[in-house]
């Protein structure tokens, strides 16, 4: 049995004429990294709102198909104990920042303190995280006078204070700068070490290569593409499915046009450079 | 005519100082990327080109006329900027009302107004949204509201800051022919960004920021070639940059390029 499974499932939002997912069937392991890419309006954010629930208990609408989250119907969760196994960091983490603390400590302290942790548990994992998110220093400040790159640090601290077993993350890094990014995708390629399940929406389609066990391509509602990373990363026809391909690929198909191929496409940068040193007979 | 940056320096309250003595001139017509790591005093230093913070020392003028002197909403009739967050900018009840308010709030009249905004939705993309409420559409086409209510004011110069965070291809590409749109009509445009790719396809001069400074102000490949900058204002390379440097090739920004210079 697959940690999270999904049966044909088509959704409607209330009120809405067209589904915002169509005939999806598709399974997800655990303690795997998946990276979902695709244009906006493809149904990512629908999928990411199934997963945690909030699709059909928070947003009704009509839900066919079949759901099953660790073998239980998804109609049958109690919301408060499946939002206990799945932690979803929002897309805006101005949406997310509580607007009630008056610290980033009480911030990310917020979700235990409401599940009735002891004291001493809480302030230890709250420690924990903070520092995991380098976020130390902004312990003591107010959440509504931080960056946005520094409100997202914290947005994401809040949920791992959690630690729920699967994460459903949704754009974590729009505000940050690569360097800040880059922390993030090792920060989530180390909760991955740890057996947590992962569903990654994101653009940077550089770091899914990289990090991702497996990327989904969603499009009008539909998975188009489901598939090891390098395999899905690498298609030609990327593209036209609205999603972002890495530069380093699309050289690759663009050597090959020009009659000079590499070995095979790359995704990551360290491979192209070795395919190019080989092609150039380096080595 | 232009935006001047003279020595400018600005200390928020409570005594935290984000730019320190500033120089920066912004020509009509110009293209001018800001690039650098979070807390390099980027915004801070666009705020200052449009008034919203004025300098706590030295002087910003734009168009010869010293921002000190002038409102916040003197200054926005001429430089437009476009929140980081939407949702810090939005107060309207439909996309058509919050791109209507600017020229509204000016008096222009009704057919200026249409004109106006008719202008500003192409080029945004938005014709399907404008009876919508800007809170229930996604916080991507969301940000393009905000950038067509910006754009109605038809300001000469127009700050973006982080405009294709959050973007998908279509997006990006809406992004790109406004850009193109603007700078033949003559608007400055100013951009924040972490995009390096989108710096590397669409803008010839980029400024590099670090501890509150101005670190280097030249072309992109001078910018990206030059590994003490890049280093300093922690920037990373485009792809297709950093994979010609790796190879020892230098100058080369695009896929074009890279292509013909291998056998």
């Amino acid at each position: 049995m697959s940690l999270i499974e999904l049966e044909n499932v088509t959704y409607h939002y209330p009120f809405s004429k067209e589904p915002a997912l169509r005939q999806i069937s598709c399974t997800f392991e655990k303690g795997k990294f998946y990276g979902i890419v695709g244009e906006n309006g493809g149904g990512k954010t629908s999928l990411c709102n199934l997963l945690r629930g909030l699709i059909p208990h928070f947003y009704r609408g009509k839900l066919e198909g079949r759901v099953t989250i660790d073998g239980t119907d998804v109609q049958d969760w109690d919301t408060g104990r499946l939002s206990a196994r799945i932690g979803y960091v929002f897309q805006n983490p101005f949406t997310q920042i509580s607007g009630i603390k008056a610290t980033v400590f009480e911030e990310v302290a917020m979700g235990l303190e409401n599940l009735g942790r002891p004291k001493k548990e809480m302030v230890d994992e709250v420690l924990r995280v903070c520092k995991l998110l380098d976020i130390e220093n902004l312990m003591e400040k107010s959440p509504n006078a931080l960056s946005g790159g520094q409100r997202q640090r914290v947005a994401f601290a809040s949920i791992l204070a959690m630690d729920a077993d699967i994460l459903v993350i949704d754009e974590p890094t729009s505000q940050l700068d690569p360097q800040g990014t880059q922390d993030v995708f090792e920060i989530i390629h180390t909760l991955r070490g740890t057996g947590k399940t992962i569903l990654l929406v994101e653009h940077k389609v550089d770091l899914i290569a990289e990090y991702c066990d497996e990327v989904l391509v969603m499009q009008g509602g539909q998975i188009v593409r489901k598939g090891p990373t390098a395999q899905v990363l690498a298609d030609k026809e990327l593209p036209q499915l609205g999603a972002l391909q890495p530069q380093v690929a699309m050289f690759g198909h663009a050597m090959a046009d020009a009659g000079k191929p590499l070995e095979e496409i790359p995704i990551t940068l360290e491979q192209a450079l070795r395919l190019v040193r080989r092609r150039r007979g380096e080595v | 005519m232009s935006i001047e940056l003279i020595n400018a320096s600005f200390s928020y309250p409570g005594g935290f100082l984000a730019n320190e003595n500033l120089n920066l001139v912004i020509q009509p017509g110009e293209r001018v990327a800001i690039v650098g790591q979070n807390g390099a005093g980027k915004t801070t230093a666009v705020k200052m080109m449009n008034g919203l913070h004025k300098p706590t020392a030295g002087d910003v003028l734009v168009d010869g006329k010293n921002t000190k002197e002038f409102t916040t909403a003197q200054i926005a009739r001429t430089v437009g900027y476009v929140f980081q967050n939407p949702d810090d900018q939005i107060f309207n009840q439909s996309v058509r009302a919050e791109i209507e308010y600017m020229p509204r709030y000016f008096k222009f009249s009704p057919q200026e107004t249409r004109r106006r905004v008719e202008r500003a939705v192409a080029l945004a993309g938005l014709e399907d949204y404008m009876g919508k409420n800007p809170f229930d559409i996604p916080y991507p086409i969301r940000k393009f509201v905000t950038i067509a209510a910006v754009l109605a004011t038809e300001p000469k110069y127009v700050i973006f800051d982080e405009p294709t965070a959050g973007q998908d291809r279509r997006g990006t590409k809406i992004l790109e022919n406004m850009m193109d749109e603007l700078q033949k009509e003559g608007i400055a445009v100013v951009t924040i960004t972490h995009d390096m790719e989108f710096v590397a396809r669409n803008f010839d001069r980029v400024v590099a920021m670090a501890h509150r400074n101005i670190l280097a102000d030249g072309t992109a490949a001078e910018i990206f070639g030059n590994n003490q900058v890049v280093e300093e204002a922690r920037i990373r390379r485009p792809q297709l940059a950093q994979l010609a440097l790796d190879l020892g090739l230098e100058g080369i920004l695009n896929c074009e390029e890279l292509v013909e210079a291998l056998d």
